[in-house]
C-alpha cells in the first residue's frame, strides 16, 4: 500500500468526552478506525487512560460541516462592540444572588 | 545435595573433597541466597490462585512483546493497556497467593524467583505471540486477537464465580477485575468478527490462528485434586464447570465472524500442573535475569 494512497486508510472520527456527569462533551482529538464501534473503543484507549471521562462520542470527520477561517472576520468582529449582548447590566436581588 | 545423599548403596565412591565442597557450597547458595529461587509450601489455597496469577503474568507478558508492534498506533495503546490490567491482576493475585503460603513472599518473588515447574499458567499464554517459532509464524495480530477472546472470555468467568468465593479478598480482586475482563473480550471480539468476516486475507489468517489456538482451550476445562478442594472449600469455581458458558460466549463470536469452531482434538496441555512446553523457558529467562542478576533490584 502506497503512504499516499488515502481511499485504502481508515475514515477519521472526531472524539468527544464528557469529563463528569452535567459538564458537556468536549473535543480531544480525532483518530482512524474501520467503523463506528471500533471507533469507541480506540477513542477509549487512546483518550480516557487516566480517568479523562465517564461518556465518550465518536463522529464521522465527514459529517461535520466547519466555518471557513476566512471568514472569520466577517462570522464574528461584529461583534466585537456589541458588550449589551453580555447580561452585565442588572442589579441581581440578593435572594437570586447566587446565579 | 552431594552423592552420597542420594544413593541407595552404601558402597558408592564418595566424590572427591574438592569437588563435593564445591558443589555443596553452590547448592546451599542456591537455595538461601538473595536471587535464589523460592519453593513454595504446598498449600492448596496458594496453589489454585498461582494458577489464574500466572496465567494472568505470562499473558500480559506476552502482550507487552507487541508494544511497539501494533498495526496501527490506537491499537498498540490497546494491547498495551490490556497487558497492563492483566498485569495489576497479575500482582493482586501473587500478593494474596503469598498471604496463603504462609512463607512471607511477595509479589516480586514469586512473580521472578520460582522455578518453571512452580509456574502453572495454562500452556496457551505461554506461546509465541510476537516472535516466530516451529508452531506459530510469529508477529500474526490475528493470534493476538483470538487469543485474547479465548482468554478473556475464560477469565471474565473466573471473575464472575470468584465474586462469591468464600476467600474475602479473592472475591475483591474478583470485583475489580471483571469489569477489565468484560472490556476485554468486547474488544477482542470486535477485532475477530472484523478478521474473520473481513478480507480473503484477514479470514484465512483469523482461521489459521484459531486452529493454532483450539487445541490449548482443552485444558482450560480440566479438573485435578486442586480444582475439587478448591471448589468444596468455596474458593473458586471447577475449571469444567465454566465450559459451557464459555462455548456458548465463543461460539456467538465465531458464528458471528464466519469462523467455524474447529474439530476437537484429544491434546491436553499441562501448564497448569507446572509442566510447560519448551517456550517457557525462554520467557522465565527473560522475565527473569534482572533479578537474577541485581537481586532486590528496583526502580
Amino acid at each position: 500500500m502506497s503512504r499516499t494512497d488515502t481511499t485504502q486508510e481508515w475514515p477519521l472520527w472526531e472524539v468527544f468526552v464528557r469529563p463528569k456527569a452535567g459538564l458537556d462533551h468536549k473535543h480531544c482529538g480525532s483518530l482512524h478506525a474501520p467503523d463506528a464501534a471500533m471507533a469507541l473503543q480506540l477513542a477509549r484507549e487512546v483518550y480516557t487512560r487516566r480517568q479523562e471521562g465517564c461518556s465518550i462520542w465518536v463522529v464521522p470527520s465527514s459529517q461535520i460541516t466547519a466555518s471557513d477561517p476566512g471568514d472569520k472576520d466577517m462570522y464574528f468582529d461584529p461583534m466585537e462592540d456589541k458588550v449589551y449582548r453580555h447580561p452585565t447590566f442588572y442589579v441581581l436581588p440578593e435572594a437570586v444572588d447566587h446565579m | 545435595m552431594t552423592s552420597t545423599m542420594t544413593s541407595p548403596s552404601t558402597t558408592a565412591t564418595p566424590p572427591r573433597p574438592a569437588v563435593a565442597a564445591g558443589l555443596a557450597a553452590g547448592v546451599s547458595g542456591a537455595s538461601r541466597g538473595p536471587g535464589r529461587s523460592v519453593t513454595l509450601s504446598g498449600s492448596r489455597e496458594a496453589r489454585w490462585v498461582l494458577r489464574l496469577a500466572d496465567t494472568c503474568l505470562i499473558h500480559a507478558q506476552r502482550l507487552s512483546e507487541w508494544c511497539g508492534h501494533g498495526p496501527i498506533l490506537e491499537e498498540d495503546i490497546a494491547l498495551t493497556n490490556l497487558s497492563l490490567d492483566l498485569l495489576g491482576q497479575a500482582r493482586a493475585l501473587l500478593s494474596h497467593a503469598g498471604q496463603l503460603d504462609g512463607q512471607g513472599l511477595d509479589e516480586d518473588q514469586l512473580a521472578f524467583l520460582r522455578d518453571e515447574r512452580d509456574y502453572f499458567n495454562l500452556t496457551l499464554v505461554e506461546q509465541p505471540l510476537r516472535r516466530s517459532s516451529a508452531h506459530a509464524p510469529g508477529g500474526d495480530f490475528a493470534d493476538v486477537q483470538v487469543r485474547n477472546l479465548l482468554l478473556a472470555v475464560w477469565l471474565k468467568l473466573h471473575w464472575q464465580a470468584l465474586a462469591s468465593s468464600s476467600d474475602a479478598e479473592l472475591a475483591a480482586i474478583a470485583g475489580k477485575a471483571v469489569k477489565e475482563a468484560r472490556y476485554h473480550v468486547e474488544h477482542a471480539a470486535q477485532w475477530v468478527v472484523r478478521l474473520g468476516d473481513g478480507t480473503e486475507e484477514s479470514a484465512a489468517r483469523a482461521k489459521a490462528a484459531l486452529e493454532r489456538a483450539w487445541p490449548y482451550t482443552n485444558e482450560l476445562f480440566v479438573d485435578d485434586e486442586l480444582d475439587a478442594h478448591a471448589a468444596a472449600t468455596g474458593l473458586g469455581p471447577q475449571r469444567s464447570a465454566l465450559r459451557e458458558a464459555w462455548l456458548a460466549a465463543v461460539s456467538a463470536v465465531l458464528t458471528e465472524a464466519t469462523l467455524a469452531v474447529p474439530a476437537a482434538s484429544k491434546f491436553v496441555s499441562t501448564g497448569s500442573r507446572g509442566v510447560h512446553s519448551e517456550h517457557m523457558g525462554f520467557i522465565l529467562a527473560e522475565m527473569q535475569h534482572l533479578q537474577r542478576a541485581f537481586p532486590g533490584g528496583v526502580w
